[in-house]
């Protein structure tokens, strides 16, 4: 025993853990996983993503008829934050349990029960995304557009959807973490996903294997973030800035000098 | 509910002790954490229960019986899992606990060999720390099992888990650990040579057996879906299984004049009886304190 202070030992606990952990991923990951963890990351990155594209060919244009003609927010507001509040443990049983009573086969039961659970933590931060990308449109720049002749359709098609896009990629990039912390729950299941190495570590007491699964987690939740982050950057570049911030102000008289040092920065006061 | 005269004594309790700690307050520095105040008097038995109903009904039949013999008695329900409680029960702020003697003993001694029952037991009172003890140990138990529908059962003439060997394509099912565990899929094979695949059907293992999408699966003896759904449960005579019968864990300077009033009880709560008395609980929705009241009348402990 060293005179080592309670901090440092648990600190060298976790080191441990840590490298522990490491050590699993890297041994599963190999030839001596038998291609087992691959299947279960492959299962997770399924799981995310088939939700969240279901949960955007609902919210998308469902956010883009609200935000299009501007009613409907309130009830849509309403409806997305209870479905946030629910717990997706819960709704997985109650649905496998509901659908059994009218006698679906256990197996979709599984499936459908997890996909509406992920589904419903999805819809809110898309729906969200959705009607605020339009409604952050200067309004100016729909009148503008309303001006020229466009139809309504136009008007969404040429104007909304492009200026409303940063906005729906950032509610796509956080319904797509949420869903991805939370598709470990199909491995209750028996759907697998990273889960399944976490919830099998539990009552075996393997503590190396559940952080590992839980690191390999934040590893998908990181990388897929880090994808988001780059379309958000692209779009940010082709769309032309139609939002309501701040543009260089050229129809303004005033003196040169004033609009190099407004032009990139944001003018509110 | 609580009983109103157990109330009453524990407020004295706590008012005695709080007026103690009020006057000790100038010269001690008091820990307000420290878990000991309160529980000092021998008097009070406090008796603790997993997070799990059916474990708590049996602590509330301890509860009765020792509020019967005049104890005044404290309830602890619902403390969780043996990592939560366990340092509880060594740290003397809970007296008495229902068991399950095999999975005790993987706790104190993961490495044990033991699974019959006798074995366990005296393996288990090696294991125990000088502090704990168990009483005689009931012939209740609620432990692991291969259970299958009656068809299969009838179609394949199981009575054993040895006669898997003769089926083709059986499919296992059970909480994801059961893959890892030494009387899993590995068990299987080496013990009674049968091959099985599995499946981690997890909280979907009894809909999953009895669907079909499996053929055996991992439930507890005491589930009482093994009754009402009239499912078999395969004989273990090798003992793949860790036998663990429910045995109260004490506090060891109370085991002695503990035993005197739930030896009995052990004695009389029979495999049937508990399953019976889980089944009141899952179908007949009854609260554990009204099950421990009337197996205790009808047993003749309370009259």
């Amino acid at each position: 025993m060293g005179p080592k202070g309670p901090l440092a030992h648990a600190g060298g606990v976790v080191m441990t853990l840590f490298f522990d952990a490491f050590a699993w991923i890297l041994a599963n990951l190999g030839p001596a996983g038998e291609g087992e963890l691959w299947t279960r990351i492959g299962e997770h990155v399924l799981y995310s993503l088939v939700s969240v594209a279901i949960a955007a060919a609902i919210a998308i244009p469902a956010g883009y008829l609200i935000g299009h003609t501007g009613r409907g927010r309130e009830i849509a507001v309403a409806i997305s934050g209870a479905a946030r509040a629910l717990p997706s443990f819960g709704l997985i049983l109650f649905f496998v349990l509901l659908l059994g009573t009218f006698g679906v086969g256990l197996g979709v039961r599984v499936a459908a029960g997890s996909y509406i659970a992920f589904v419903i933590l999805a819809i809110p931060s898309i729906l969200a995304g959705a009607y605020a990308g339009l409604e952050a449109i200067d309004r100016s720049t729909i009148s503008a557009a309303r001006a020229i002749g466009m139809t309504e359709w136009q008007i969404l098609r040429k104007v909304e959807v492009p200026l409303g896009l940063p906005l729906l990629i950032g509610g796509l990039r956080s319904a797509t973490l949420q869903v991805v912390a939370t598709a470990t729950l199909a491995a209750y299941v028996n759907l697998g996903g990273l889960g399944f190495d976490i919830i099998q570590g539990l009552p075996l007491r393997r503590y190396d294997q559940m952080l590992g699964a839980a690191l390999l987690v934040v590893a998908l939740a990181f990388a897929l973030d880090a994808l988001f982050g780059l379309a958000a950057q692209i779009t940010e570049r082709v769309i032309p800035d139609g939002r309501s911030a701040p543009r260089p102000r050229q129809h303004r008289a005033g003196p040169k000098w004033s609009r190099a040092s407004s032009a990139g920065t944001p003018a509110h006061n | 509910m609580l009983n109103t005269a157990g109330n009453k004594g524990r407020l004295a309790l706590g008012a005695a002790v709080v007026g103690v700690a009020l006057a000790l307050s100038g010269c001690a520095q008091g820990d307000p954490l420290s878990p000991d105040e309160g529980s000092g008097s021998t008097d009070t038995i406090v008796v603790g229960s997993q997070a799990y109903y059916s474990n708590e009904i049996v602590a509330e039949i301890y509860a009765q019986a020792l509020e019967n013999a005049g104890y005044d008695v404290e309830r602890s329900f619902q403390i969780g899992q043996r990592d939560a409680y366990i340092p509880a029960l060594e740290g003397g702020e809970v007296d008495v606990f229902p068991e399950y003697t095999g999975n005790l003993l993987q706790y104190y001694a993961p490495d044990t060999t033991a699974t019959q029952t006798d074995e366990v037991y005296a393996a288990l009172a090696d294991a125990l720390p000088d502090g704990l003890a168990v009483l005689a140990q009931s012939s209740a138990s609620d432990q692991d099992s291969y259970t299958v529908t009656q068809e299969f059962a009838d179609a394949n003439s199981l009575s054993s888990i040895g006669d898997l060997a003769n089926v083709d394509g059986v499919v296992l099912g059970g909480p994801p650990e059961l893959e890892e565990r030494p009387y899993g899929p590995a068990g299987l094979e080496s013990v009674y040579g049968v091959t099985v695949s599995f499946e981690a059907t997890g909280d979907t293992t009894f809909d999953a057996l009895v669907e079909g999408v499996v053929n055996v699966a991992n439930i507890y003896t005491a589930d009482p879906r093994i009754q009402t759904s009239g499912l078999v449960t395969l004989d273990d005579p090798e003992g793949l299984f860790l036998a663990s019968n429910v045995v109260p864990l004490v506090n060891a300077d109370l085991a002695e004049e503990l035993a005197a009033v739930l030896d009995p009880i052990s004695a009389a709560l029979t495999a049937e009886g508990l399953v019976a008395l889980n089944v009141q609980s899952v179908e007949d929705q009854l609260s554990s304190a009204q099950i421990a009241t009337e197996w205790l009348t009808a047993n003749g402990f309370v009259s």
